[in-house]
């Protein structure tokens, strides 16, 4: 398996994509995975559910619109470069 | 032949500022030239290569003088780029080692067995440096083990007359790649363990680059010895690198959370550390196996 930097940048890029793809309402909620579904309370253990929805909110938050550029970007990269 | 005579008079001028004297192969054309400054055969050689050989000094040094002011600003500006990622400070830290405290980490990495105290000592809450703590992280030894890696691969693949340039970069991507998703990894299962520690991103790097010591002792074994060398001491090396990597890492981890830790977290935690150091003999045999046939 012999991994370049080019296509770690590729996995990264699908993963965030992959990511930012669960829609809230349609996906989440039905799994129990809604954001307003989980904090219990203000106690000093998140646990991992939590942190995990939280993790998953900001960075569906924070990666928006950096991922339809970056995605144009490579779009037309492959287009040209293959 | 006068074009001839003038670009031998020239290699020979060149020749002349390298070495004081010029081979005897020269000699003919370059007393040539000098004795004769106007009188050429060739006046339309002879101005070109006057012209050539006016402009090549001070062009030289134009293009030097803008090539460095060229480098200075681009050398500034990298730091500036560099300086809002990475607190350049922080990672000198990392850096501040001397010869002792390389010498007795590498024992430590070959044999932590009787290591006592494996505690990271503070002063004033500052954490002390590597040269002066046994068991502070470096990311010293982790680079330069990652650059004799990459070396010794190319040489072992040599060896196998499998080795080409390409071979090289490849290895040395991969296995840049492999520590990279192994302190996301890390660094995930930190955070979805809420394990608030003295943990940052370089600490990570340092332990993780920690098991290149013992890939490069595998394939040495395995070069040296056969492919028998090869398993023992990569069994060798994965035990001592995974009882190094729990006593490290229980530790740095647990350091200022004893404040009534939770059940469920420190089962996390040790979970974490385990899975960490299960995955060191893995990647070790993974990334040199094919260098060892």
């Amino acid at each position: 398996m012999a991994f370049t930097l080019y296509s770690l940048l590729q996995a990264a890029l699908l993963c965030v994509n992959a990511i930012a793809v669960l829609h809230e309402e349609r996906f989440l909620k039905n799994i129990g995975w809604g954001t307003d579904q989980g904090i219990g309370g203000f106690g000093e253990e998140p646990g991992i559910k939590s942190q995990l929805m939280n993790l998953i909110r900001s960075v569906r938050t924070v990666m928006r619109v950096p991922l339809i550029i970056i995605n144009s970007i490579t779009i037309v990269l492959l287009l040209l470069f293959g | 032949m006068a074009y001839h005579s003038g670009y031998g008079a020239h290699g020979s001028k060149h020749r002349a500022r390298a070495a004081p004297e010029p081979p005897p192969l020269f000699d003919d054309t370059s007393g040539g030239y000098s004795s004769q400054p106007g009188g050429y055969p060739a006046p339309g050689a002879d101005v070109a290569f006057n012209v050539n050989h006016l402009l090549g000094d001070p062009m030289a040094n134009i293009a030097t003088a803008y090539g460095i002011s060229i480098a200075s600003q681009g050398k500034d500006m990298v730091h500036k780029e560099l300086h809002r990622f990475v607190s350049v400070n922080k990672l000198k830290y990392f850096f501040t080692v001397d010869t002792a405290y390389v010498a007795k980490k590498l024992g430590l990495l070959v044999f932590p067995y009787t290591h006592q105290n494996w505690e990271v000592q503070y002063s004033r809450d500052m954490p002390l440096p590597p040269r002066k703590d046994l068991n502070a992280p470096d990311l010293y030894i982790p680079t330069m083990a990652f650059i004799t890696y990459v070396l010794l691969a190319g040489m072992a693949l040599g060896i196998q007359k499998r080795f080409s340039p390409e071979v090289l970069g490849l290895c040395a991507s991969t296995a840049l790649v492999w520590v990279v998703m192994e302190v996301l990894a890390l660094l995930l299962g930190l955070y979805l363990a809420t394990v608030r520690s003295e943990l940052s991103t370089f600490h990570l790097l340092a332990y993780s680059g920690y098991k290149y010591v013992g890939m490069i002792l595998s394939v040495l074994t395995g070069l040296l010895f056969g492919s028998d060398g090869y398993y023992v001491a990569l069994a060798w090396t994965s035990s001592a690198l995974m009882y190094f990597i729990v006593r490290s890492l229980r530790t740095a981890a647990l350091g200022p959370d004893t404040i009534g830790g939770p059940g469920p977290r420190k089962h996390l935690q040790l979970y974490l550390t385990l899975g960490a150091a299960a995955f060191q003999p893995l990647i070790i045999y993974w990334l040199t196996f094919h260098l060892v046939r």
